[in-house]
C-alpha cells in the first residue's frame, strides 16, 4: 500500500467525524433558518430579527471591547515574556494554563462572590474607606460599588475567560521570530523601538489575528458569562439562541436564524482582518 | 590605502568558562579585503560578532577609526552586516528589505529610491523590487542581503559565510561578484570563512585562526608559500609535512637525506616541520631520484593525479600531470625553493602523512559535519 493510499484511509475517520459533527449541524441550523414550524420554507426568521439589533449590538460591542482589552493586556505579557529565559516561559505558561484546567463555571461562579455587593471585593473597598470617601463626595449613594450585573462584570468575565487565548498565540510567534532578524535590523541602525516597531510587529501580526478570533468568537456567542455575571440584565446574543432552543419562547427556527446571521458577521470580520493581515501566513480561523 | 580603521586589542571570548578567543589582537587597514579562516570554532565568527557589536569581549578592547567602540551597541556603528543565512526580512519586499535601514536613517524618499534602485543595479536584481524574499533563489538573496547592507554606505561590511548556502558554480561567481564590488565601492570587506580556497582567491590579507589564536596573518601568497606552521601548512591547501633537521643554514635532512634548501636562521641541528606541497615535486625514474618508492593510490582529479607514494614509510602526496601505473617505482626531485622549513609547534604531531589520505577527504567533503559543529558553536552564544 503506497503512503498516499494509506494518508486517504487514515483520513476517513476524521473526514467523517467532521461530516457529522461540523457540516451535518451546519445543515441543520440553514435548514431550521429559512423553514417555520410546519416545515415550509420562509424568510419570516430573518424579517423578525430586527427585535434583537440591540442585542446584536451589545453582543458584538462587548465582545470587541473584551477583545481590545485581551490585546491590550496580552501583548505586552507575550512580549516580555518571549525575552525571558525558557525555564521562566515554562513556568509562566504552566500558570497561564492553571486556570483553565478548573472547570470553566466554576470560574465564573468565582468571580460571582468576588464582585457581589457584599463581596470580597466591596468588603475590601470598605475597609479601606474608598466606599467612604465616594460617598462623601457625592459619587455613590449606596454602600457598595456595583459590580455584579453590570456590563463591566460581563466583559471583565469574558477578559479573565479568554486571555490565555490570546496570549499563547502572540506568544508562540514572538518567541518564535529569528534573532537573526532582530540583529540585523540592530545591524542596519534601528534602535529597540524602531526594531519593535517595523519588524517585530508586524512580524507577530498572525499572532495576533489568531489571537483576536480566539478570543472575539467565544466572547460574542458567550451566554453562561453573560446569565451569571450580567445577571440577565445584559442580554447578548448566546443567551437569545439559548432561550429559542432551551428556554421558554422554544422556537428552534429563530434561534438557527439568529446563529446563523452571527455566524456570518463573524467570518465576514475575520475576512476583513486577514485582509489587513496579507501576505502573512493566514491566521488560524478556528 | 592602509590606514589603520578597526584595531582588536588582547580581546578575550568566554562562554560559559570555555575560552573561544584568547588575546586577539587585530588591525584591520581601510579599503582592505580581510578574510578570517578557520574551521568551525576558531573563533572566527565570534570574532566578527565582536566587531559587529553583537558580543562584547569578555576582556579587552575594540578600536574604531581611533575611538574605542568596544561597548558601542551595533545600531550605532558604521558597520554592516551580511548574516549567514542572510536574515532578510520576511514581511518585507526586495525593495523594503534594501531600504529598512535608509528608512530608519529617515533619508529623504526620493534618495531612498534612488540609493535603493542604484543598489540593484550593481547586484544585477533590477525588476526584483516586488519580490518578497521567499520567492527567491540563494544567490538573489544573498545578494539582496549584500546590497542592504552597502545601500547605507558603512565603513565596514562584515560578512559571515555569506556563500556557505549556494552550490560551487554560484560560489565562483559571487566570489568575482563580491571582489568586485569591493574594488568598486572602495569598502573594507570582513569576510569570515572555512573554505581556504574562497579566502585565497578574494583577500588582500587573510588571517588563519585555530582555538581563538590567530595562527598567521599574511597575504594570501605568503600564508600558502610561507606557512608559520604545521596548522597553516595543513589546512592552507595540501601539504607534505616531514619531521626534518636542520643542520646548518640552506641545508635540512628529512628521510635520512639531506637536501638544499633556501631557509636560515635556525639553530644547529634544530628540529624542524619541512613542508613540500605536492604541485612542487618532480617525478624522475626512480635512478635519477633523490628519493624513490612505489604507487600505492591514484585519483583522477580531472587536470591532475593525485598518487600516494610510499617512500621509506611515509606516504607522499604528489600531483601529477602524466600518468604513473599504480605499483611502479618513480623517483623524486624537488627543487631547493620548493622545501619550506618552519619551526616545531605543538601542531608538528598533529599532522602526519597521507596514509590516512581517503578519510581526511571525506571530512572535507562531509557537509554535515562542519554544519553540527556551527550549530553547538551558535547555540552557546545564544544561551550566553
Amino acid at each position: 500500500m503506497s503512503s498516499k493510499a494509506f494518508v486517504r484511509i487514515a483520513a476517513v475517520p476524521y473526514v467523517v467525524w467532521m461530516a457529522i459533527f461540523v457540516i451535518v449541524p451546519l445543515l441543520f441550523i440553514v435548514g431550521y433558518a429559512f423553514t417555520n414550524s410546519s416545515g415550509a420554507l420562509t424568510l419570516e426568521n430573518f424579517s423578525n430579527l430586527g427585535v434583537y439589533a440591540p442585542v446584536f449590538k451589545n453582543s458584538f460591542l462587548q465582545a470587541g471591547i473584551a477583545t481590545l482589552v485581551c490585546l491590550l493586556i496580552g501583548y505586552p505579557f507575550a512580549y516580555i515574556l518571549s525575552n525571558e529565559r525558557p525555564s521562566v516561559q515554562k513556568v509562566a505558561i504552566l500558570l497561564i494554563m492553571l486556570p483553565m484546567w478548573m472547570n470553566f463555571l466554576l470560574r465564573t461562579y468565582a468571580w460571582m462572590t468576588i464582585l457581589e455587593n457584599n463581596g470580597f471585593l466591596n468588603q475590601f473597598f470598605r475597609s479601606i474607606g474608598l466606599i467612604d470617601y465616594l460617598n462623601n463626595i457625592g459619587i455613590l449613594t449606596t454602600d457598595y460599588i456595583p459590580m455584579i450585573n453590570t456590563s463591566f462584570a460581563v466583559v471583565l468575565g469574558m477578559v479573565y475567560n479568554y486571555l490565555p487565548f490570546m496570549i499563547l498565540p502572540i506568544f508562540t510567534v514572538l518567541s518564535g521570530i529569528d534573532r537573526r532578524y532582530i540583529e540585523a535590523a540592530q545591524d542596519l541602525g534601528a534602535n529597540r523601538r524602531q526594531t519593535f516597531r517595523r519588524l517585530i510587529l508586524p512580524l507577530s501580526l498572525p499572532g495576533v489575528l489568531s489571537g483576536i478570533m480566539m478570543v472575539f468568537i467565544p466572547s460574542v456567542s458567550t451566554f453562561a458569562i453573560s446569565r451569571l455575571l450580567g445577571g440577565g440584565l445584559h442580554w447578548l446574543l448566546g443567551d437569545v439562541i439559548d432561550m429559542q432552543f432551551l428556554g421558554g419562547t422554544y422556537n428552534p427556527h429563530l434561534g438557527s436564524a439568529i446563529s446563523l446571521i452571527m455566524m456570518i458577521v463573524v467570518v465576514v470580520c475575520m475576512g476583513i482582518m486577514n485582509r489587513f493581515g496579507d501576505g502573512e501566513d493566514e491566521a488560524v480561523l478556528l | 590605502m592602509s590606514k589603520e580603521l578597526i584595531r582588536l586589542v588582547d580581546c578575550c571570548m568566554a562562554f560559559d568558562d570555555e575560552l573561544v578567543l584568547d588575546n586577539l589582537n587585530l588591525t584591520i587597514d581601510n579599503r582592505e579585503f580581510l578574510t578570517l579562516l578557520g574551521s568551525s570554532g576558531c573563533g572566527k565568527t565570534t570574532t566578527l560578532r565582536i566587531i559587529g557589536g553583537f558580543l562584547s569581549p569578555t576582556s579587552g578592547s575594540v578600536y574604531f577609526d581611533g575611538a574605542e567602540i568596544t561597548n558601542v551597541p551595533p545600531h550605532k556603528r558604521q558597520i554592516n552586516t551580511v548574516f549567514q543565512k542572510y536574515a532578510l526580512f520576511p514581511h518585507l519586499d526586495v525593495y523594503e528589505n534594501i531600504a529598512f535601514g535608509l528608512r530608519i536613517s529617515k533619508t529623504p524618499k526620493d534618495e531612498i529610491d534612488r540609493r535603493v534602485k542604484e543598489m540593484l543595479d550593481i547586484v544585477s536584481l533590477r525588476g526584483f523590487d516586488h519580490r518578497k524574499p521567499n520567492a527567491l533563489s540563494g544567490g538573489q538573496q544573498q545578494r539582496v542581503a549584500i546590497a542592504r547592507a552597502l545601500v547605507n554606505r558603512p565603513k565596514v561590511l562584515l560578512l559571515d559565510e555569506p556563500l556557505g548556502a549556494l552550490d560551487l558554480r554560484l560560489r565562483k561567481d559571487m566570489q568575482n561578484e563580491l571582489k568586485r564590488i569591493q574594488r568598486q565601492t572602495g569598502i573594507t570587506f570582513i569576510y569570515v570563512t572555512h573554505d581556504q580556497e574562497e579566502a585565497l582567491a578574494m583577500s588582500d590579507t587573510v588571517v588563519v585562526m585555530d582555538k581563538g589564536h590567530i595562527q598567521q596573518i599574511g597575504t594570501p601568497e605568503d600564508i600558502y608559500n610561507e606557512p608559520k606552521n604545521a596548522f597553516v601548512a595543513d589546512f592552507i591547501g595540501e601539504s607534505n609535512i616531514l619531521d626534518g633537521c636542520m643542520h646548518e643554514d640552506f641545508v635540512v635532512e628529512f628521510l635520512g637525506c639531506k637536501f638544499p634548501c633556501v631557509d636560515k636562521g635556525f639553530a644547529k641541528k634544530e628540529a624542524v616541520d619541512v613542508v613540500i606541497r605536492p604541485e612542487d615535486i618532480d617525478i624522475v625514474p626512480k635512478e635519477e631520484g633523490r628519493l624513490s618508492g612505489m604507487i600505492t593510490e591514484i585519483t583522477f582529479k580531472g587536470i591532475y593525479y593525485d598518487i600516494i607514494v610510499d617512500i621509506n614509510g611515509f606516504k607522499w602526496l604528489i600531483q601529477t600531470t602524466d600518468f604513473h601505473p599504480l605499483g611502479s617505482t618513480i623517483g623524486i626531485v624537488i627543487p631547493p625553493d620548493d622545501i619550506h622549513v618552519m619551526k616545531k609547534s605543538v601542531y608538528s604531531d598533529q599532522v602526519g602523512d597521507y596514509s590516512s589520505y581517503s578519510d581526511e577527504y571525506e571530512e572535507i567533503n562531509d557537509p554535515d559535519f562542519a554544519e553540527k559543529e556551527e550549530t553547538d558553536e551558535e547555540d552557546k552564544e545564544h544561551e550566553f
